[in-house]
């Protein structure tokens, strides 16, 4: 065990193939529990806004289901759906919803009042002033909502593992690894997922600024 | 919609429509009845009538429901009684869109939109109602330049990048951009410092002397009041007219106690602010060397004060081309309010 070096470079040059193909499972997974878990929290938002009384109800029941083991929830979920995709994008979508609701929320309230006074009384309707004015001002809360969610999600999905060999994304290799003993493996899914983490990111962080250019007029304003 | 204002009040055919209030009142809390005594923004059998082309100030304490006013005009609060007539049309009548779209509206926290640039901003109504690209740009332009800001400088900035005076020269420029014949003006300057708010309320007469635009404008300030209406309309709490009629009228015969005192006890030198040296008749006179000098635009508020502050009982009024036009003394200033013009003020 002494003489085994911490990388081994020639399982890595073998394996580039399959380590492509578990990234790819990995953005996979991520992209559909956030699309999905947005969708989800976009209408719960929607919902909070109108109705004001029902947020705290459903910041409390989304934190609730934040508070169940990850680990746990998916082991539960083998008996109910299998080792299936359905099994890992349930827990996912689930905890994506606390991160994305409150966030949402908080954006389209920080659409300045006199804004919408100013839109409604220059003759908007109310569907154009929320495409065309609510929209794009609560968009860097949402976006930054998406960031989070993302990134949570990426770190989520290696937990997946546990479902199955089938699943897991990089998680596999963590997982795979652990038991086998081989570090190589180990690393090999735990930066990757980090480098994962961190490019999405940066993506994201790249999107809000194209989709928000005023944004950075106010900041070099104060 | 789509005259430019500049040529057409050029033209002498200035766009501007006729706004009546036919006993317009509005309820708040407990529904139907007598109106919630004292409830604020609430108010009570308002009627009076601004003629085209006139700025019409309402003018009250907080809570005299002065804003609720303004706001049932483009109806972003209904009333519950009463009729409020543009160019003699009942409002109610009208799509709620298309109204507003045609009433220009001013805000004190003037609601530029953050996301759009100055340039889009101004061209919002345009864009609104589906004018093309090159013809919105245009007017934008147009009517930066017209409120005394660079197109050049100005159109591709965002409002985070402006002063507050910029911003509110903006907010007026985006109100004017579909050539409304009526615009809503709703403390509009009470934002800017007193130096920048002076100029604005300058410019903007100066603009509005070109543009004859009929203007419904709310200020809780007397002094502005005076100075930017052709009628003011005094409320007070209940949502009640005290008094309508032109500015001097109201100052030299406050309609009740409530008045008198809201317009203050200064309100004879309010008066004198009202009028020039130009309007003084003056005794002629040799040279006056030594003596204050007044150019023909001085109010004879200020021209009093200079003659109190030079300890001299006369001063000396120029003519347009600075040339001594004879003496000015503080006896005459004193008179000119003497002079009254036929007292009209009503009393609803």
């Amino acid at each position: 065990m002494s003489t085994e070096p911490l990388v081994r470079w020639d399982w890595l040059a073998a394996n580039l193939g399959p380590i492509a193909g578990r990234i790819e499972q990995h953005l996979y997974l991520t992209v559909i529990a956030v699309a999905i878990g947005f969708a989800i929290s976009f209408f719960l938002a929607a919902v909070s806004i109108r109705r004001r009384r029902l947020y705290p109800l459903v910041v409390v029941l989304s934190t609730a289901v934040y508070t169940i083991p990850s680990f746990a929830l998916f082991v539960v979920l083998i008996a109910v759906s299998g080792p299936s995709v359905l099994s890992a994008e349930i827990p996912l979508v689930m905890y994506t919803i606390v991160l994305f609701v409150p966030n949402i929320v908080a954006g389209f309230d920080a659409v300045p009042w006199d804004v919408v006074d100013a839109a409604d009384g220059m003759g908007y309707t109310a569907g154009q002033r929320w495409w065309q004015v609510e929209l794009p001002l609560a968009l860097p809360l949402v976006v930054a909502s998406i960031r989070l969610a993302t990134v949570s999600t990426i770190g989520l999905v290696t937990v997946t593992a546990v479902l199955g060999d089938s699943l897991g994304g990089l998680g596999y290799y963590i997982l795979d690894g652990y038991h086998r003993h081989f570090t190589t493996e180990v690393l090999v899914g735990g930066l990757l997922s980090i480098v994962l983490a961190v490019l999405a990111d940066l993506g994201l962080v790249l999107l809000q600024r194209l989709l928000t250019p005023w944004t950075a007029a106010r900041e070099a304003a104060r | 919609m789509q005259t430019d204002p500049v040529t057409t009040a050029r033209a002498g055919r200035p766009r501007a429509a006729s706004l009546e209030f036919r006993a317009v009142s509005k309820r708040y809390g407990s529904g139907s009845g007598t109106p919630v005594a004292g409830t604020p923004g609430a108010v009570n059998n308002l009627s009076f009538e601004v003629p085209a082309g006139a700025i019409c100030v309402l003018v009250g304490p907080s809570g005299c429901g002065k804003t609720t006013s303004l706001k049932m005009v483009n109806r972003l609060i209904e009333p519950s009684a009463g009729q409020i007539l543009l160019d003699g049309v009942d409002v109610q009548t009208e799509d709620v869109t298309a109204l507003r779209r045609r009433i220009g509206y001013v805000i004190q926290q003037v609601g530029l939109f953050p996301h759009l640039t100055v340039g889009r901003n101004v061209a919002v109504v345009p864009a609104l109602v589906g004018w093309p690209k090159d013809r919105q740009r245009a007017r934008s332009d147009e009517l930066l330049t017209l409120v005394g800001l660079d197109p050049e400088r100005y159109r591709d900035r965002y409002p985070a990048q402006l002063s507050g005076g910029e911003r509110q020269r903006v907010g007026v420029a985006r109100a004017l951009a579909a050539d409304p014949p009526l615009m809503l003006m709703d403390e509009p300057f009470a934002a800017v410092d007193p130096i920048a708010r002076e100029g604005l309320q300058d410019e903007f007469l100066r603009l509005q002397s070109e543009l004859a635009k009929t203007i419904l404008f709310v200020t809780h300030d007397v002094d502005e009041a005076i100075k930017m209406g052709d009628l003011i309309a005094v409320m007070e709490e209940g949502g009640r007219l005290a008094q309508f009629g032109a500015p001097d009228e109201i100052l030299a015969h406050p309609a009740s106690d409530f008045v008198a005192r809201f317009v203050g006890a200064d309100r004879g030198l309010k008066r004198l602010s009202l009028r020039t040296v130009a309007d003084l008749k003056v005794e002629p006179a040799g040279r006056g060397d030594g003596l204050p000098t007044f150019a023909p635009a001085t109010k004879l508020r200020d021209a009093l004060s200079i003659l109190l502050v030079a300890d001299t009982r006369g001063g000396i009024a120029l003519d347009e081309a600075g040339r001594p036009r004879g003496l000015v003394t503080v006896d005459q200033i004193a008179s000119a309010l003497a002079d009254e013009r036929p007292a009209a003020a009503t009393r609803p």
